[in-house]
């Protein structure tokens, strides 16, 4: 399970946010390129600082280690980066239904990550995400580089995730489509200020 | 043998020689003949006055002035260190992590050296302790400058890479983990190149030194097999306290990593 709440949550450059996504949720977050959305992810998963508070469920991210907090909010950053020589390699439980669900076999776990194609790399490195079960998704353009077939896998697999494990979701996109598709509510940064999105 | 003494001719003819490179380099329009007459002045003065003040060290032994010209030699020693990095710990952090580490690795070293190996009472007795340090501080200073340089410019190169482990929960010393034992690494390799070559292809500065003073040559050998021995344990020793500070240094107390503590290139 996972509540996320932000309480006049500052990332670098942005105004105050009150901001709750309940269990299950799926909200959506767009604005300009610059605007400050992977800056705001990137804070709410504590890897720059900020101001206010965060919480998942009842614990204060300043309450947290560090780790543990980020194991919880995983955070999916548009470019993947990579750290051994073999795909599987970074993958720590069972991957069958997460690999098969993006469809992958599980033979590109023997791969070389220097030879993945980029749509490879990014839904890889979702289920390398999706793998150590966070309880809090922020999703930044997962399928920035993906074809509609494989963004539609992309898109049932996070949903099922998340109502399975009752996780919250943040997810950036730049398609109004997919965000009505994903989003039960929708959010949009203009001028540094975080507003709800009219439709 | 008894020593023959360089009078101020003798020295001429290097100096001689090294007008000509100088003429040399300007005829040639390599554009280095200034920064070779500057290096060249430069070290000139630098070793006259060293000897001078060792001179009068060595006339007074009185342990104050001692310490103090092996303080200024570690400080120097410290900003060398910092001055060789692309990019540096900002603010004292810069000369700081190269100064601690040296102090902690090279003079405990020398003062085990002196204290324990070759036993010198007292053991801040001059004619020992100075060239001592001044070789372990000279050479474990390129390893450390190497090691740091190594750790700041992968941890600047590879942000993405420790970034993604951390995003998926992983602490601040496995997610530089690799960058760290790289770094180590790259700056143990010169002295462990050094002491396979030592005698072989190179003859090393303190034995050849002893020989021409008139020392026995096996007497030499022993005082420089002391030597690399005790450079390759302050290289190592130095290296691991820096790298270490360094890379903890480019984490917060949030482990979140924190690049903007180095300067720009």
């Amino acid at each position: 399970m996972g509540r996320l709440i932000l309480r006049q949550f500052q990332g670098a450059g942005l105004e105050p946010v009150d901001l709750t996504i309940v269990a299950g949720e799926c909200v959506t977050l767009t604005g300009s390129s610059g605007s400050g959305k992977t800056r705001l992810l990137r804070a709410i998963a504590d890897l720059d600082p900020h101001g206010g508070a965060a919480l998942v469920d009842r614990q204060l991210v300043d309450e947290t280690p560090p780790p543990e907090w980020r194991q919880r909010v995983g955070l999916l950053p548009a470019e993947s980066h990579w750290w051994q020589e073999r795909v599987g390699d970074h993958f720590n439980g069972s991957t069958t239904q997460l690999l098969s669900a993006l469809g992958l076999s599980e033979a590109c776990l023997e791969w070389q990550v220097v030879r993945l194609s980029s749509g490879e790399r990014q839904r890889l490195a979702l289920a390398r995400l999706l793998d150590r079960q966070p309880a809090v998704l922020l999703l930044d353009e997962p399928t920035a580089n993906l074809d509609p077939e494989n963004s539609a896998r992309v898109e049932a697999l996070v949903g099922d995730y998340a109502q399975q494990h009752g996780a919250a979701v943040l997810w950036v996109s730049h398609d109004p489509r997919q965000r009505r598709r994903v989003g039960q509510r929708h959010l949009v940064i203009r001028e540094r200020r975080i507003e709800t999105e009219s439709a | 043998m008894e020593l023959i003494h360089l009078s101020a001719y003798d020295l001429s003819i290097p100096a001689l020689l090294v007008l000509a490179l100088a003429a040399l380099s300007w005829r040639l329009r390599l554009g280095v003949e200034r920064q070779l007459l500057i290096a060249a002045l430069r070290s000139i003065l630098q070793l006259l006055l060293l000897g001078l003040v060792l001179n009068t060290l060595f006339s007074q032994r009185a342990p104050l002035p001692i310490l103090a010209l092996a303080l200024f030699m570690l400080t120097v020693a410290g900003y060398e260190v910092m001055a060789r990095q692309k990019r540096r710990f900002r603010g004292l952090w810069g000369i700081g992590i190269g100064t601690l580490s040296m102090f902690i690795s090279s003079f405990s070293i020398t003062l085990l050296a002196v204290h324990l190996v070759v036993r010198v009472d007292p053991w801040y007795t001059p004619q020992y302790l100075i060239p001592l340090l001044g070789m372990l501080l000279g050479n474990t200073m390129s390893g450390m400058a190497i090691a740091l340089d190594n750790l700041t410019r992968n941890a600047w190169q590879q942000r993405g890479v420790i970034e993604a482990q951390l995003m998926l929960g992983e602490s601040w010393d496995r997610a530089i983990g690799e960058i760290r034992r790289d770094a180590l690494r790259s700056g143990l390799i010169p002295i462990i190149n050094a002491m396979a070559a030592a005698g072989v292809v190179s003859l090393p500065g303190m034995m050849t030194g002893q020989i021409l003073s008139g020392s026995p040559p096996l007497e030499a050998a022993k005082y420089q097999i002391m030597i690399l021995l005790l450079i390759a344990v302050g290289t190592g020793l130095g290296a691991i306290v820096a790298v270490w500070i360094g890379s903890r240094r480019l984490f917060d107390q949030r482990q979140r990593l924190r690049l903007e503590r180095l300067t720009d290139a």
